[in-house]
């Protein structure tokens, strides 16, 4: 056995061998074509030719028909809203007359603190009659987007007495309040700019931040190093200055809290850094400075350093809608690509003339400002001592935000306790004050609490009784 | 469908080159203008980089005074335009006091509650005396008055649904509403011509957006089958639910939807269904109920009906129809019920006359007139279109009928021909239509009057062969073969 393998394998090592040392049989090229050479190119094709081979793939299978049927068969959607439990169904009450210092509802007269209702002038005769002159002559709606015929005299009257009022080149209207801030932010601010904004903004602000698709950075609320701090952060990180838009968006009475943000120290750091301010002035126009011209004649800021104010009209001037106001180049710019401005219908005239008739009452009765300011000190000096609530407002805001002293924990308990107290305030002494209600869809966490809305209608009496009246509540409930 | 001759669109496109090639030209002698001068903007980014507003500038600026026309008078079937003039090639506009009345082709006031009624005016007159202006409050806080309850059930009602919820605005409305419905993890499926709020909405709500073809319920359901099968993108989970968004009449084509064929896919795949009737309710339908009447598809089937009050009730808002639980879910976390100003009582009391005019519970019969007013006056209008040869888009009994200009100089000179003659017509172009597709859009009431219809045809017919927009002449009907049969005879 092992002599005929050793056989065997010496006969093939002899033809090997021989193989390669085979006499030049041909010359091509001037090369002679020796045996190794016959069999080194074997190899070589013998490579190319598994190079040239695709390496192994699975073969793709798509689903067939009954496979995707299976699938929509299998599958089960949830359903489009979750349950309701029973500690959520609680009516809002229903007004049985206008909004004023004192409503009636549900058959029974209330002092009111619910309506932002600053200068008192729902139920003005004025404003009433300018609105039942504008409803004869135009109806009631205005039938069109602005650029379809639906542009109203009274619009560009309106405008124009807005920026004369504020000392502003321009302005221009808005159908909705809470539409004006989430139509300007995405006109200005595209994919790729920054914006630094505070954590304790209200929705509609913090929806257009959403829409905008620029880099949103917050800082902590209304607290001016964390705004330094941020803008220095952001300033070294971005390369190209001139070419990456930068705005700070804040508000000038918070919702969320009613603290007022510090205009002149932000006009400050906007110069240090570059960047633009965007100023929310809903719960400002009208209330704050010497004249109600706003947070920058409060603060003594000359109003062509803000780039953009806006405002909602639903508070101080007792109308509805809102406007934008700031240089030529702002107001043209949002005329065609301002989403809420332009695929929108415009506002209804007889609201836009009510704000006319209201800014000509504030710039003819200056005195309804010290009214007022008068009422929120009364006011705040009743609830200075309020058992288990501590307030977060400024001392000038109107909104007054009192918050619980010591919070239950969750969000879900603090709501229930603020709405037993509200209510138990309404049915045993007639007095109106709301909880904050926060939407799911919110990203602000700040605390939860009772807000009152002072108006300058409101007479001292009532002041004295919700104060007495929320007094005694809070005690009951909270202690 | 769009048919589009073959020499309009290649004379359109070398229309849009010179523009184009104008502007850059005009951009560039700019540049080199301002290189000299200094730049005051001092490190800040300007507020348009580059070329983003180049159409504004450079063509939109040129026929600027063809749109935003201001009016003084209610938005009826004939108001005053004020004249506008310009000293500086229409870079900016200034009003005079001077004002011609035209024959208004261009409000969406499809029922002619624009002017003051008979009915309505007192009404929401006495109703600001009683609730004033605005209740500066929002709906949750102290903003709700009898007037809003009352809507409610009456839109309900009127709608065919068992609950319904106002909003101020109808842009907003939509843009609040589709967050609060589908989150991350959802899916919307939205018709290709979707209006700007709905696409708003959607973005804002964070899912995954889908687009099917236009009116098209078989691509819809191929786009389905391939979505529910391959699950979210990159993970395949499946979605946690579907929705798809349609409008009851497309503002800018005046084409109902192809509601049944839709209805039908959306019930055999479970996915949810929310229809927009912002131009179709009041308007369309035998009693003015909307598209689901006039099509025959029942309102259970759509889970949630969306509409506006500014179109065909002369006032301002939106509503939200659908069953208890999402409209009391809605009310609860829906931001714009919980942030926003509650909509102003007269105008929430505009909405209840009008309606209770169309029911006919006023006690007359001027509903169901001015329901057949409209059809009948659209029906003979674009028929009328038609038979001149224009290219007319839209179905029969839809109250929106563009006319294709297509040429971009088209647009204004139709538009200023027409005004010189005192009918005022809205003419639609980029970006809110496509590139090529530029139009005249009209939109009749039932205001208007069989005199006031044949005066806009007259003047459309003549302006229309001076602008030579008639693409599609109908052939007159030939008199010598029915001679030549009766020879044969």
């Amino acid at each position: 056995m092992a002599s005929e393998i050793m056989n065997a394998t010496a006969n093939a090592l002899v033809w090997i061998s021989s193989a390669f040392d085979a006499p030049t049989r041909a010359v091509v090229f001037g090369v002679p074509i020796n045996g190794h050479l016959v069999v080194e190119a074997l190899l070589v094709v013998v490579i190319l030719f598994q190079l040239t081979r695709k390496s192994y793939k699975p073969p793709k299978k798509p689903l067939t028909e009954k496979e995707i049927d299976e699938l929509c068969d299998d599958w089960v959607p949830e359903p489009l809203t979750p349950q309701i439990t029973e500690e959520l169904m609680i009516e809002p009450p229903t007004l049985e007359s206008a909004a004023g210092p004192h409503a009636i509802v549900d058959g029974k007269e209330v002092v009111n603190f619910a309506s932002a209702n600053y200068l008192g002038l729902i139920g003005n005769d004025k404003v009433t009659d300018s609105c039942v002159g504008a409803m004869e002559k135009y109806g009631v709606g205005s039938c069109g987007p602005r650029g379809f015929y639906g542009t109203i005299d009274v619009h560009l009257d309106c405008e124009a007495k807005i920026s004369k009022f504020l000392g502003t080149p321009d302005s221009i209207l808005y159908s909705y309040g809470i539409s004006t801030i989430f139509s300007v932010i995405p006109a200005f601010c595209k994919k790729g700019d920054i914006i630094v904004a505070d954590e304790g903004v209200h929705w509609a602000v913090q929806n257009g931040l959403y829409l905008s698709r620029s880099t949103v950075v917050y800082f902590k609320h209304n607290d001016m190093k964390s705004l330094e701090a941020t803008l220095e952060k952001v300033t070294g990180r971005s390369k190209h200055p001139e070419k990456v838009r930068r705005y700070i968006v804040a508000e000038a009475i918070y919702q969320n809290s009613g603290q007022i943000a510090p205009l002149d120290e932000i006009v400050r750091l906007k110069e240090k850094y570059r960047f633009r301010i965007i100023l929310d002035e809903s719960h400002s126009f009208g209330v704050l400075g010497n004249s109600g011209r706003g947070l920058a004649e409060y603060c003594g800021v000359p109003i062509e350093k803000i780039d953009i104010i806006t405002a909602g009209m639903g508070n101080a001037l007792a109308t509805d809608g809102g406007f934008c106001t700031g240089s030529v180049r702002v107001v043209d710019h949002q005329r065609l690509s301002s989403s809420g401005y332009v695929f929108s219908a415009s506002l209804p005239p007889y609201l836009a003339s009510a704000a006319i008739s209201a800014v000509d009452y504030l710039e003819a009765n200056p005195s309804v400002l010290s009214n007022l300011r008068a009422n929120v000190a009364t006011l705040l000096s009743e609830l200075s001592d309020v058992p288990g609530l501590v307030r977060t407002s400024h001392t000038l805001s109107p909104i007054i935000f009192l918050k619980l002293k010591k919070s239950t924990g969750s969000d879900k308990t603090d709501m229930h306790v603020l709405d037993s107290i509200a209510n138990q305030v309404l049915k045993e002494d007639s007095v109106l004050i709301v909880s904050t209600k926060r939407s799911t869809l919110d990203k602000c966490h700040l605390p939860l609490g009772l807000r009152l809305f002072v108006s300058a209608a409101h007479s001292e009496s009532g002041l004295l009784k919700a104060a007495a009246s929320l007094k005694r509540v809070a005690g009951s409930v909270l202690s | 469908m769009v048919r589009l001759p073959y020499l309009t669109a290649l004379t359109t496109l070398l229309s849009y080159g010179i523009l184009f090639v104008f502007g850059h030209l005009r951009d560039f002698f700019r540049k080199i203008f301002d290189w000299s001068k200094s730049n005051n903007l001092q490190g800040y980014a300007p507020i348009c980089l580059g070329y983003e507003d180049f159409y504004t500038r450079r063509l939109y600026l040129r026929i600027q005074d063809c749109f935003g026309r201001p009016i003084s008078s209610a938005p009826d079937s004939w108001f005053d335009v004020v004249e506008r003039y310009s000293n500086d090639n229409n870079k900016t506009l200034h009003r005079t006091e001077k004002t011609t009345k035209c024959l208004n082709l261009g409000s969406y006031n499809y029922l002619g509650f624009a002017a003051a009624d008979e009915y309505c005016t007192p009404r929401v007159i006495e109703s600001l005396k009683q609730y004033s202006v605005s209740t500066c409050s929002t709906r949750v806080d102290g903003g709700t008055t009898k007037l809003h309850t009352e809507l409610e059930e009456l839109v309900a009602r009127f709608v065919g649904k068992p609950a319904a919820v106002l909003f101020g605005m109808g842009y907003v409305t939509n843009s609040a509403i589709i967050p609060a419905l589908i989150g991350k993890g959802g899916l919307i499926i939205s018709d290709s011509l979707n209006h700007n709020s709905i696409v708003n909405g959607a973005r804002g709500s964070g899912a995954t957006v889908r687009v099917f073809q236009h009116n098209n319920a078989p691509h819809l359901e191929e786009v389905l089958r391939e979505q529910i099968a391959h699950g979210q993108p990159r993970t395949h989970r499946p979605w946690k639910k579907i929705i798809v968004i349609i409008e009851g009449i497309y503002s800018m084509e005046g084409e109902l939807c192809k509601l049944p064929e839709i209805i039908a896919v959306c019930k055999k795949y479970k996915v949810y269904t929310y229809l927009d009737e912002a131009h179709s309710i009041g308007a369309v339908g035998q009693t003015g109920r909307g598209v689901c009447e006039l099509l025959g598809v029942d309102t259970a089937d759509i889970d949630i009906m969306m509409g506006t009050f500014t179109k065909s009730f002369g006032s301002c808002g939106g509503y939200i129809a659908a069953s208890k639980e999402i409209i009391q879910h809605l009310k609860r976390t829906c931001p714009a019920h919980l942030y926003a100003t509650s909509m102003s009582p007269p105008a929430v009391q505009q909405v209840i006359s009008a309606m209770k005019v169309i029911l006919g519970e006023d006690g007359t019969n001027r509903g169901a007139k001015k329901l057949a007013q409209i059809r009948e006056n659209s029906n003979f209008f674009r028929s009328e279109l038609q038979k001149m040869g224009f290219e007319v888009l839209g179905d029969n009994d839809s109250p929106i009928m563009p006319i294709m200009l297509y040429n971009p100089a088209k647009i204004p000179a139709f538009s200023r021909e027409c005004l010189h003659q005192n009918v005022a017509i809205v003419t639609v172009a980029f970006p809110a239509t496509p590139l090529l597709l530029a139009r005249a859009r009209i939109c009749i009431s039932a205001a208007h009057s069989r005199e006031d219809l044949i005066k806009a045809l007259e003047v459309i017919s003549k302006v229309g062969d001076l602008v030579g927009i008639k693409y599609f002449p109908v052939e007159p009907v030939k008199p010598n073969k029915v001679e030549h049969l009766k020879k044969i005879e």
